[in-house]
């Protein structure tokens, strides 16, 4: 035996021009590729994912009958924050799934960068979200009468940067679950607080100046400030702007924190 | 049935003239998880070109050795160097083919969508579909899945799932395939199959492989062996020499010899605790 060594071999000094791209076009497009495989042979999925945000605003739309302007307010955040959930749900179990199954160990093995997965899962649950949104969005404007002063392409422009929102989430939540039946309790932990305070169910400058503060740093109360604005506005607004910079900002910084937990060395 | 002609010249196959003869260098090799250490100050060299056979009971650090070697494993301290370089190193992730223990392949894909997603990683581009086209027909007829290529992983048998797993390290031609028990479960013709394919993997695209096992009958195949016991090495020897130096039949009762004198060998340290 040699006389013994202390050279360490992790953390792994990196040779600049050595390391693989952080982001590869076509490893995304592959990766994107293949999340929207795996769920074609999951048509349930699919179908609940598109349905049901339908089916809640038919019957948003009946339980306020006789008061279509609940409706429009409600209508209108809750078209924001379908998408930041679902996608929420969907990525942090495919992630988890992803983390247990192995393939993940393997991914990092493989030539792939960590930036190269999560845009790959944001661009697939992206698609899906602007078709689900596209469905609820179009459903609620020319069929049950939601009635928006601004462009609906705005509010879908939102529900879109919600369901980066949601699958930015998922993804960094996933982390710390070690089972799906951990994964689910994030929804109620993560969302819930979220959805009390983002002023669906009471203005947001009406509430406890402590609840307020908490309103104004959590992200789901500009996404739903965002859809109000267009409900009210003709145009985009300075606060319009503010919500969507907001939003986009807080999704890309969750990101980014999801893949500071991808390791590719694991205990 | 499997394909083990010599095929057609693969890409990088063979025909680096690399002067190096080791394909892995470990010098006080030692890895903790949590409080254990699981591998304790191991030493070994695994030559190029030939199968090495890594093999000692489950739970004695097989498969952290082989986390090690591919780069996944954390808290590795010592020296480890792989195909020249340290371990773990990103050049070093086109070049390893890593089967682990248990299949990770996506259950909710095909076996043919699996094996594309995973080329598109290891060779990505338009200009390379055709390559990964080849590479994916011909994994699947090195597992002898070409039948099965439109099936649900999540479909298939156990066996089938971990061939599936198999063929996804032997895409691309990796020059170092790290096998973790990668015949556990299958049967014997398969075995047998599959023991051929790694010699011809190895002869024919001068490949290293590194296969776990804790079947020692497996242990006669290979052209050099590792005996792991509770995180050390017992013996790192060709199956010929292990079983001249202790005089045994078989490396089965070879490597029973050297538990046991370990044991022996431990026994007093552990009587004056």
């Amino acid at each position: 035996m040699t006389t013994p060594r202390t050279t360490t071999v992790t953390p792994t000094p990196t040779p600049p021009n050595a390391s693989p791209k952080t982001l590869s076009t076509a490893r995304t497009t592959a990766t994107t590729t293949r999340v929207l495989r795996q769920l074609t042979h999951d048509p349930r999925t699919i179908a609940l994912l598109l349905l049901i945000p339908c089916v809640m605003l038919l019957l948003l739309r009946y339980v306020f009958d006789g008061n279509p302007r609940t409706f429009d307010s409600i209508g209108a955040s809750l078209l924001g924050i379908f998408p930041l959930i679902t996608m929420f749900l969907v990525t942090s179990i495919a992630t988890l799934r992803e983390r247990t199954s192995g393939t993940l160990e393997r991914l990092l093995a493989m030539p792939l960068g960590k930036g190269d997965l999560i845009a790959g899962y944001a661009l697939a649950f992206g698609t899906l979200a602007i078709i689900q949104s596209a469905l609820a969005t179009g459903l609620a404007v020319w069929f049950l009468g939601l009635d928006v002063t601004g462009s609906p392409w705005l509010l879908l422009l939102v529900a879109l940067l919600d369901a980066l929102l949601g699958t930015a989430l998922g993804l960094f939540v996933s982390a710390f679950a070690a089972s799906e039946f951990q994964a689910v309790q994030f929804m109620p932990a993560v969302i819930f607080p979220q959805l009390l305070l983002c002023g669906l169910f009471t203005p947001r400058d009406t509430m406890h100046p402590v609840l307020e503060t908490i309103s104004d740093v959590l992200p789901m109360s500009y996404a739903v400030d965002g859809m109000n604005e267009v409900l009210h506005h003709t145009d985009m607004t300075a606060t319009f702007v503010r919500d969507v910079l907001i939003v986009a900002g807080c999704a890309l910084l969750v990101l980014a924190l999801g893949a500071a937990t991808l390791r590719r060395r694991t205990a | 049935m499997m394909n083990n002609a010599p095929g057609p010249s693969r890409p990088g196959a063979n025909t680096n003239p690399d002067p190096d003869p080791t394909a892995v260098h470990a010098e006080n090799l030692t890895v903790a998880r949590g409080p254990r250490t699981v591998l304790r100050a191991l030493g070994f060299t695994v030559p190029r070109g030939q199968i090495t056979g890594l093999l000692g009971p489950s739970g004695c650090g097989k498969s952290t050795l082989m986390r090690s070697i591919v780069g996944t494993q954390a808290k590795v301290t010592g020296t480890l160097d792989v195909l020249g370089r340290p371990a773990g190193h990103p050049t070093l992730r086109t070049r390893i083919g890593y089967v682990t223990q248990a299949p990770s392949v996506y259950d909710d894909l095909t076996v043919r969508q699996n094996l594309d997603y995973f080329a598109a990683i290891l060779d990505p581009g338009r200009s390379a579909a055709d390559r990964r086209h080849d590479n994916v027909t011909r994994a699947t007829a090195d597992v002898d899945l070409t039948t099965h290529a439109d099936v649900l992983a999540g479909n298939l048998s156990g066996g089938q799932r971990s061939r599936v797993s198999l063929a996804v390290a032997l895409l691309g031609t990796p020059e170092l395939l790290v096998l973790d028990e990668p015949t556990v479960g299958l049967d014997p013709v398969l075995r047998r199959d599959l023991w051929n394919l790694f010699h011809d993997i190895a002869a024919s695209r001068g490949a290293t492989l590194l296969v776990s096992s804790h079947v020692m009958d497996e242990a006669e195949r290979c052209h050099r062996l590792l005996l792991m016991r509770e995180g050390e090495l017992l013996a790192d020897d060709t199956p010929d020499a292990l079983r001249t130096a202790t005089g045994a039949e078989t490396v089965e009762e070879a490597f029973l010899h050297l538990v046991d004198e370990a044991k022996a060998a431990s026994r007093p340290k552990e009587t004056t605790r």
